[in-house]
């Protein structure tokens, strides 16, 4: 292993990691729901009666952000080097393997670690170490 | 209505937490998880921010009954660590490491115009509701048996 000083941005993933901290602390202290994307977002697919607007506005929210980002701070940064069929691909893992593990990288990740759940903390080795098995399979192996 | 707009600025604040922590870039998340590579440590950071911000909360969380305005108060009350929760968590992050996109970002992307960002998130939706519609049928099935 060595360290990509290069792209070493410990500042500014702090301050970012902040914001999701306080919008997950406002969530759950002024709505009392756990913000977790993949099931606000999985809770849109077949919505009960009364339970769809709050969802509805909260991606909306996230939807705009790049907007105000590119306003105060300029175009934000992405390099995706996947092609389509493995994003596609990627995403259809993302979408059932979110469901079937009741949560991802904010719910389980960032609500879950923090409200001391030894389930999220569970989960959240899970998804991390299968993270870096498979970049290490696609950039180590199969490269 | 107040509601509603607090939950866009709720969400609002998430989004840009994500681009401001990196994570809606694949490519700087993919440096996170190549930990046999030039690895970029960054992403670490992340989770620390929002866990030092988080603990307080939800420890204020846990002693409460209702929100600060009186609304019910939806802490998970699951604490099984079972197959499910693991092959889950398994297969969400081999599709995490496979293209640098869990959901948040995505969609966040998406809002930015990234076409495959677009296909991503639209697959993941499938990839829902499939799995959803599997589950109804093996939950109407097995009540069917008894």
């Amino acid at each position: 292993m060595t360290i990509d000083w290069n792209h070493f941005t410990p500042w500014a993933s702090l301050a970012g990691g902040i914001l999701l901290g306080l919008a997950s602390a406002i969530f759950i202290l002024v709505n009392g729901r756990i913000l977790g994307i993949s099931g606000i977002v999985g809770g849109l697919l077949r919505p009960k009666a009364g339970d769809a607007g709050w969802r509805i506005s909260f991606v909306l929210g996230m939807l705009a952000a790049p907007l105000l980002y590119v306003l105060v701070a300029g175009p934000v940064p992405a390099t995706i080097d996947a092609g389509w069929g493995t994003v596609v691909l990627a995403g259809l893992m993302v979408g059932v393997g979110t469901r079937y593990g009741s949560g991802c990288t904010s719910g389980h990740g960032v609500c879950g670690l923090s409200r001391l759940s030894p389930r999220s903390l569970a989960a959240t080795l899970a998804f991390m170490g299968a993270g870096f098995a498979m970049v290490f399979v696609m950039r180590h192996i199969l490269a | 209505m107040q509601h509603r707009i607090a939950e866009f600025f709720v969400g609002l604040l998430f989004g840009v937490g994500l681009i401001v922590a990196g994570m809606t870039d694949p490519s700087k998340v993919l440096g996170f998880l190549d930990l046999a590579g030039n690895w970029d440590p960054s992403l670490a950071f992340v989770m620390g921010g929002g866990i030092l911000v988080g603990l307080g909360a939800f420890a204020t969380a846990k002693k409460r009954t209702t929100t600060f305005f009186g609304g019910a108060m939806h802490l998970p009350t699951s604490t099984d660590i079972d197959k499910r929760l693991i092959g889950g968590g398994l297969l969400f992050g081999a599709g995490w490491g496979l293209a640098g996109f869990c959901p948040g970002p995505a969609i966040v992307s998406l809002g930015a115009g990234q076409p495959k960002a677009a296909a991503f998130v639209a697959a993941m939706l499938v990839g829902m509701a499939v799995f959803e519609t599997i589950e109804r049928i093996q939950a109407r099935k097995s009540a069917g048996a008894h």
